[in-house]
């Protein structure tokens, strides 16, 4: 199964992964070290800074940013389990340092060396099939793209390849599936009301594909989804991607 | 200036969430456009979409970058060709503009057709206290100027109103009786234009695009009332932002293909209406006198902000309208002011005050679809999060309004992460709350010691009002790595 390789990655985990959902990181790590990658986990990391960067704070922004450049200086690759805080390494932190050539240069660095799971998978290790990483999955799933890998990260194709190929997994087709869940951070709890229109729309859609697994690359928005399926008592599971990959931990 | 109410964005939209009939009509004609919008780029094919956008883009881009210099041309080619150009530095000067002429003309009536700059403006009322009867002969516009309402829509002022609404609405005000069959309608409508089209002192318009090199306005409509509007009546004032100049006839060609497709996803419109100068000795008809008024309103501001320069190349097409799930659910109306949906809350905040509009750049879920769909690929979202910077964070307290809460908030959070420790220690807190709670009998709060129901403040308590919360587990991910994971045992 472990292949080989000389590939050293270190883990961005995102804080809630961290906080809330351990065992997502726990299946990245497998996944990737099933894979032969060197997988290493910087132990000061917090969070990339996206919520106070999203509400407008670039000042706590830069601060949480900073720390971030220091610990994954010497990475060879970064490898985020998360769409939305991949954008932030990758995407923001050049807007958030455009005024300062010496960090700018260094989130530039950065940038080059981040990937989302998925991506890198795809891009980095070439995995055509899932079955490389031991997945099987006896369900059917349905993938909900969010929207900061699809629009910021331009990642669409991959994490749908490497879910076709788990033996045993069959897909569902989602309706409305690039439409937003409405998580959108601090945007959920100050406009509550639209979000959990926009949720109540995609759950009710996500019931409608007959899938008992709802997939995603983004555990924020699968907070969002999850939370509210659960709210109605719905039995849909919502999975990371990783989770499905790592089939010991189904 | 029309008037502003961008800052009742949440108890308008509270309401407009819970009128259902306005939800029947926005997912039937926001999203039926946006449908036939992608037949469109499916038949050009996504890459020659992508290069018509960006040559697109790159004109807009050149023009705004030199508008000094094409409105200076502008000014010579439409001088040239017998109309006038006035500059209108804001919304009372533009309105003085108009009224002047039409008090030293002795206009009576006036027909106009379709103009976004006029509603922004309040153009109407202030005619009418000059003496004119003033009369909307777009179908959208003549209803909601019956209504008495605003456009809720960039290209379908109306779309708030479902043929029931109108027919009711037909049946009050024009005493006829109550018929919802929309061709009749639209024969009523018609029946009443036509009179005033034939009566008009007075024809105004707004303009799609102003042709630098030529003089010339363009306006593109549906109904071919534009060009009787343009036509019929002695005079003809133009109005529009002075955003909307392009250097000349050929870079015109890209705009009236993107915008029809992107707008209503028809290939071209019915009508494509150029107009340059008044009635030449040798025409037969036309007005004898053209106007030009172009509006500034605040978009010199936005020309001096390089974050937020690009709105400035909007053609209003309402693609990112059709597109947006907080539109979908709010509708028009609830963003407060004339220019709805993304575009609309970048655009209000600079024309009528960050700090009165300060919501709507707030009022997103960051998703982008805006931007994919955006023909002239305005990065929307990009300059949501700049104006949010400004609230948060701007030294100018014009700009600045974000509540203390929040900033202390911000400031916290940032605390909270700067430290691993501090972070592991809060952890064990919220975990030891958790526990307490949970051995209350009965507890409202948490479900099976994994979910939070009830989150007892805010702004987890928003979250909760319909979502579960999922609860602290026993151990985050860092516990986990120390204990399990840190040696490779693969």
């Amino acid at each position: 199964m472990t292949r080989k390789s000389n590939i050293t990655a270190d883990l961005f985990v995102t804080c809630v992964i961290d906080q809330l959902y351990p065992e997502v990181g726990v299946s990245v790590v497998k996944v990737l070290r099933r894979l032969g990658v060197a997988v290493g986990f910087p132990q000061d990391q917090t969070c990339c800074g996206q919520p106070v960067y999203n509400t407008g704070y670039n000042h706590e922004a830069r601060t949480l940013a900073k720390r971030v450049l220091e610990q994954f200086r010497d990475s060879q690759y970064v490898v985020v389990p998360s769409g939305s805080c991949a954008a932030t390494l990758r995407v923001f932190y050049l807007e958030l340092f455009a005024d300062d050539s010496q960090l700018l240069g260094e989130a530039k660095a950065l940038a080059t060396k981040t990937y989302e799971f998925s991506e890198f998978l795809v891009k980095v290790l070439k995995v055509e099939d899932a079955s490389a990483c031991g997945a099987s999955y006896h369900g059917t799933a349905t993938y909900h793209p969010s929207c900061h890998l699809l629009r910021e990260m331009e990642v669409k194709e991959e994490p749908k390849k490497l879910l076709r190929s788990v033996p045993g997994l069959e897909e569902k087709e989602l309706e409305g599936a690039e439409i937003c869940c409405g998580f959108g951070g601090t945007f959920s709890v100050k406009f509550p009301h639209i979000s959990e229109e926009m949720v109540a729309d995609k759950i009710a859609n996500v019931q409608a594909s007959g899938a008992d697994t709802l997939v995603s690359c983004d555990m924020s928005c699968l907070m969002n989804i999850g939370g509210a399926l659960n709210r109605q008592d719905s039995g849909i599971k919502v999975r990371h991607l990783a989770q499905i990959l790592d089939h010991e931990s189904e | 200036m029309a008037e502003i109410k961008t800052q009742d964005f949440t108890a308008a939209s509270k309401a407009a969430i819970n009128n259902p009939k306005l939800r029947r009509a926005l997912d039937r004609v926001a999203s039926g456009f946006e449908v036939a919008r992608l037949d469109r780029v499916a038949e050009a094919t996504p890459e020659v979409w992508e290069r018509w956008k960006q040559e697109a883009r790159d004109i807009k881009a050149h023009t705004i970058e030199h508008l000094d210099y094409y409105l200076d041309l502008l000014y010579t080619n439409v001088t040239a060709a017998g109309g006038h150009l006035h500059f209108a530095k804001d919304a009372a000067q533009a309105n003085e503009i108009v009224a002047h002429i039409a008090r030293t003309r002795n206009v009576k009536i006036a027909t106009k057709s379709k103009s976004m700059v006029s509603e922004e403006l309040g153009l109407n009322p202030v005619l009418e206290a000059v003496g004119v009867e003033v009369w909307e002969t777009d179908l959208g516009e003549y209803i909601i100027q019956l209504a008495g309402e605003t456009p809720s829509h960039l290209v379908a002022p109306a779309l708030h109103k479902s043929k029931e609404d109108v027919a009711e609405l037909f049946a009050e005000k024009l005493g006829i009786p109550y018929d919802e069959d929309i061709f009749h309608m639209a024969a009523t409508a018609r029946e009443v234009l036509r009179d005033k089209f034939m009566e008009a002192d007075l024809g105004i318009s707004g303009a799609n695009f102003v042709i630098a090199e030529t003089g010339t306005l363009v306006i593109i409509t549906n109904e071919g009332n534009g060009r009787l509007c343009t036509s019929a009546p002695r005079i003809h004032i133009g109005i529009t932002g002075m955003e909307k100049v392009i250097p000349s006839l050929q870079d015109l060609s890209i705009f009236l293909r993107l915008l029809p497709q992107s707008a209503t996803g028809q290939r071209i419109t019915s009508y494509v209406s150029m107009t340059t100068g008044p009635r030449r000795s040798d025409d037969e008809d036309g007005p004898e006198e053209f106007h030009l008024v172009l509006v500034d309103n605040g978009r010199s501001r936005m020309l001096a902000d390089p974050a937020l320069r690009e709105a400035l190349y909007c053609i209003r097409c309402g693609a990112c309208l059709n597109i947006c799930p907080v539109y979908a659910r709010v509708g028009g109306h609830a963003y407060g002011w004339v220019y709805p949906g993304p575009i609309g809350a970048v655009v209000s905040p600079m024309l009528v005050g960050l700090k009165k509009a300060k919501e709507l750049p707030q009022a997103s879920s960051l998703c982008g679809a805006c931007r994919e769909v955006c023909p002239i690929k305005i990065d929307i979202p990009k300059m949501f999060l700049h104006l949010r910077n400004q609230t948060a964070e701007s030294p100018d307290p014009n700009l600045r309004s974000a509540p203390i809460v929040e900033r202390t908030m911000a400031k916290m959070y940032a605390r909270l992460m700067s430290s691993p420790r501090l972070l592991g220690l809060s952890r064990r807190f919220g975990r030891a709350l958790q526990l307490a709670e949970g051995m209350i009998p009965f507890s409202p709060l948490i479900k099976d010691g994994k979910w939070i129901r009830m989150a007892p403040l805010p702004p987890l308590s928003k979250w909760t009002r319909s979502r579960d919360l999922p609860a602290l587990p026993k151990q985050s991910f860092h516990d986990i790595w120390k204990k399990e994971l840190s040696r490779d045992d693969s």
